[in-house]
């Protein structure tokens, strides 16, 4: 440690300390929401989900792993083979890199950006070019129809869930996360702000590809969407960063509006945990109830409805704040 | 918000045979603009099985478990059509107790039938749940029938003059604990699915079949009474123990997805209704034709017999050459003829929607390849 | 403006409804069962392959090998062979494989057996590594039921105790049909003087 203070600097060490971190993160959280995701799949419908491996089916998953580690990489003829072999990988830069920002706690954070929201909504828009190169390059019918509705899907959701998240920043005054959170120690914004939680949510939702919203993979329709090509620990790291990204969406929600670390008793970490899997179970909740919505509904209803309730909300902020 | 673009490049798009959603070996071939359909072309063939001329080959007893794999979610109606068309050919008389019998587990697994595509048809639209309520239920209703017929899936239960199997109190006292269940749990289905903002958005004003359409393409079942022809052999030619039972037929008026859906929700509520009445009046008797040759040799001739399956009506025309063989049997299949709608019904729609509507046709492939 | 705010409402509302009903379903307790842990009772109906029934008098099956079921059954996959010993009314089987790989549980063999010697039994396990081990042999079959719940089991004739019933009934036959011509030849003079 201290060898790396002295060679890196303090910035340095933290950022190579939190790296590792972030890794491990990633991985315990993907092993953890994808055996969470099944559970609570599970007992919405009346079954008891994974048993046999560990306590409950707890080490499953990490079963699963190996056996998708241990499949063979089908790289299928005509491939754009370059663009094939990238978009798993660029899938995951934005979701690490988000991660930078994100305060875990008042201390736990490896650095407080004054820019913090502004870079995380523009790492999470980097997520769709990946989508895109992954369903261009797999030479698929449905994997290209899986892009082309991802994108279209991107200019849906993304511009509500920018005026959304601006009414927050509005109130606050700063991009900076760890503002944003210190601004909530009495009342957390999700009372001062309700219409907006709900369009975030309905707007994280859409981002991480999840059913209502899950058009670019939807199963019925087009098999796999974009990754009907991937398979092995390729499929894998999509479906990583699937889970990841849910992550930093709950995440965001937590700091936004669900006052990121405060709360009594237990310290600040353990209640923004509990905050974030709270925001994902209902994320899951709300995949295993809806059925899918069509792409062009999906578009409609982010036109006539997200972004007219977004501007209504940004102006009402805009006005309390200046009346008061 | 969509318009179909003026160019001509169109792409072709196999859906199936192996998809998802075509819930076997069914092949649709997809000439696309973008998402939109421009034409749509099922192939079939993938499973076909030649039952009609396996009957050719044997006697009229061995053809018996055919008829439960020829569509084998409401096998029972099949095994109905078939013993029915046999016992009209050799006049037998049928008891009535046995008729009870054939009604209440017809009805039954005209229920399984339905709770099948109802969760399966959900999954098609992207909701996985539903799908499991829906095998909760069903699987109560093939624990009775298992009680019953010995099977779960393929039946092959109904005997040329009656029934060989009575049934007993266990059964009776199941069947009225399990309509009283599933009367309970359509407020849920109703929160879950029916109300859903999304399911109507996905289902309304999709896949509008009219009157007319229906009429030309022989269309039968749910489907012509999802677009409001209340069209029904159990009351237009009523048979076995049917006229004795008052139940209505549910009818819808658009003709779209959602109303077909709603037909088929309501038609489990009336197959509720005929169950009970039949545990009701269930007669004393004996469930067994007194004489039924063991070996059948019809006088020459021919017969059609008629039933309502899950999927529509389906038909059995024997023709008789007064051997221990049928000399030819044709089988009217429902879902062969309601599939004939699907390239009209899905041009200019969507992908999502092709989907939505081939799942409304309900086709069960192996009866369409037979 | 009012519709639309109605239909938002609504549709959020309806939303919200089919939500109560998972949360609600997500605390009942579970209905399915694990499988190889725990196990349903089969249904007494339920139709697991045909087997010969262990008469509860004489403790051994009562198939007379009439080959009613083998000629009946759709698939002709029942292989029936019997043989009348000597000192016995009625032949009994001396084979009987069911070929249970081509069987569609149809019930017609139980249903048409004369001596109701069938019934279905109660097993579901079923998967076999070869084609061959969905082939039954009922003989052998019976006697592993007779030796589990242990009831004497019943031997199965050999090849040279077959041949030797068949010999000493062909013998009996023969000495049947001479005794018949011999009394035939009498009567025949008999009915020559009616005349």
């Amino acid at each position: 440690m201290n060898f790396m203070v002295q060679t890196l600097g303090t910035a340095g060490a933290t950022m190579v300390v939190g790296l590792i971190g972030v890794m491990a993160l990633v991985a315990v959280n993907a092993l953890f929401l994808i055996w969470m995701e099944r559970k609570v799949s599970a007992h919405m419908q009346l079954r008891p989900g994974p048993m046999e491996v560990g306590w409950h089916g707890a080490i499953q998953t990490i079963a699963d792993a190996i056996k998708l580690m241990g499949k063979e990489l089908i790289t299928p003829e005509e491939v754009d083979r370059p663009i094939f072999w990238l978009a798993p990988i660029v899938i995951f830069l934005p979701v690490l890199l988000s991660f930078l920002v994100i305060p875990f706690s008042a201390s736990w954070i490896i650095r407080d950006m004054n820019v913090g929201i502004v870079l995380i909504l523009a790492f999470s828009t980097l997520a769709v070019l990946s989508i895109l190169m992954a369903g261009w390059s797999s030479n698929n019918k449905y994997a290209v129809l899986g892009a082309i509705r991802s994108v279209a899907q991107n200019v849906a959701y993304e511009i509500p869930l920018l005026i959304t998240v601006m009414s927050i920043i509005l109130m606050v005054g700063s991009f900076k996360l760890t503002d944003i959170v210190a601004a909530q120690e009495r009342l957390w914004f999700v009372l001062l702000q309700p219409v907006a939680f709900i369009l975030y949510i309905i707007c994280a939702t859409a981002e991480t590809n999840r059913a209502p919203f899950d058009i670019p993979e939807a199963e019925s329709e087009l098999v796999a969407g974009f990754h009907t090509e991937y398979s092995g620990m390729r499929f894998a790291l999509f479906f990583l960063a699937e889970y990841t990204n849910m992550f930093i969406c709950s995440a965001i929600a937590a700091v936004l509006f669900l006052g990121g670390w405060h709360g009594p008793i237990l310290p600040g970490v353990v209640w923004f945990l509990i905050k974030v899997y709270f925001v994902i179970f209902l994320m899951m909740w709300f995949r295993w109830t809806f059925p899918r919505t069509r792409f062009d509904q999906l578009i409609t209803f982010a036109w006539k409805i997200l972004i007219p309730l977004a501007f209504a909300n940004l102006l009402i902020t805009a006005l309390v704040l200046k009346l008061r | 918000m969509f318009e179909r673009g003026l160019e001509e490049k169109t792409f072709w798009l196999n859906l199936g045979p192996q998809h998802p959603s075509t819930h076997g070996v069914l092949r649709v071939l997809l000439e696309m603009d973008g998402e939109y359909i421009v034409t749509a072309e099922p192939v079939i063939g993938y499973g076909h099985r030649g039952h009609e001329h396996m009957a050719e080959n044997r006697n009229y007893q061995q053809f018996l478990p055919n008829m439960g794999r020829v569509d084998y979610l409401h096998a029972l109606a099949f095994n109905q059509g078939y013993c029915m068309a046999v016992e009209k050919l050799m006049g037998i008389k049928v008891p009535e107790r046995a008729e009870y019998i054939r009604v209440i587990t017809a009805e039954m697994n005209r229920l399984t039938s339905h709770f099948l595509w109802v969760g399966a048809y959900l999954m098609d639209l992207g909701a996985f749940t539903p799908f499991l309520y829906c095998f909760d239920d069903r699987e109560h209703l093939l624990d009775l029938l298992d009680r019953i017929t010995g099977s779960r899936l393929t039946y092959c239960f109904y005997r040329f003059g009656g029934v060989p199997v009575d049934l007993d109190e266990e059964f009776i006292a199941g069947t009225r604990a399990f309509i009283k269940r599933l009367r309970s749990r359509w407020p849920d289905y109703d929160n879950l699915v029916t109300k859903n903002i999304i399911f109507i958005k996905r289902t309304k004003d999709v896949g509008v079949i009219t009157k007319e359409q229906c009429v030309q393409y022989g269309l039968t079942g749910p489907m012509v009474r999802g677009s409001g022809i209340a069209y029904d052999i159990r009351k237009s030619e009523p048979y076995s123990a049917y006229p004795e039972f008052d139940f209505e037929i549910p009818i819808g008026d658009n003709g779209d997805v959602y109303d077909r859906y709603i037909v088929r929700i309501r038609e489990m509520e009336q197959s509720l209704r005929i169950m009970e009445q039949a545990l009701n009046k269930l007669p004393e008797g004996p469930i067994m034709a007194e004489k039924v040759p063991k070996r059948l040799k019809p006088a020459a001739g021919e017969v059609y017999q008629a039933v309502e399956t899950a999927r529509g009506e389906f038909g059995c025309y024997i023709v008789s050459q007064g051997d221990i063989k049928p000399y030819r049997i044709k089988l009217r299949v429902p879902s062969f003829a309601n599939l004939s709608i699907l390239p009209e019904a899905s041009v200019d729609n969507l992908v999502a929607d092709v989907v939505a509507i081939l799942g409304s046709i309900d086709v069960v492939v192996p009866e369409v390849d037979r | 403006m009012i519709d639309y705010f109605k239909e938002v409402l609504g549709g959020f509302y309806s939303l919200l409804a089919g939500m109560a009903v998972t949360i609600r379903y997500f605390v009942k307790p579970i209905v399915t069962v694990q499988y190889p842990r725990q196990k349903i009772e089969m249904s007494p109906r339920y139709r697991g392959y045909p087997q010969l029934i262990i008469d509860p008098e004489t403790h051994v099956h009562r198939c007379i090998a009439c080959d009613m079921c083998a000629r009946i059954c759709p698939s002709q996959l029942i292989t029936v062979e019997g043989t009348k010993f000597p000192g016995e009314k009625q032949k009994r089987a001396t084979k009987y494989i069911h070929e249970h790989q081509y069987c569609s549980l149809c019930g017609l063999c139980t249903e048409v057996c004369p001596t109701d010697a069938l019934e279905y039994s109660k097993e579901y396990r079923l998967a076999g590594f070869r084609r061959e081990d969905a082939v039954i042999d009922h003989l052998v079959l019976l006697q592993q039921r007779q030796y589990a719940v242990g009831l004497p089991v019943t031997p199965i004739p050999t090849e040279a105790e077959i041949a030797a019933a068949m010999a000493e009934e062909a013998a009996a036959k023969e000495a049947k049909a001479k005794a018949a011509e011999k009394a035939k030849a009498k009567e025949a003079p008999a009915e020559e003087v009616k005349k």
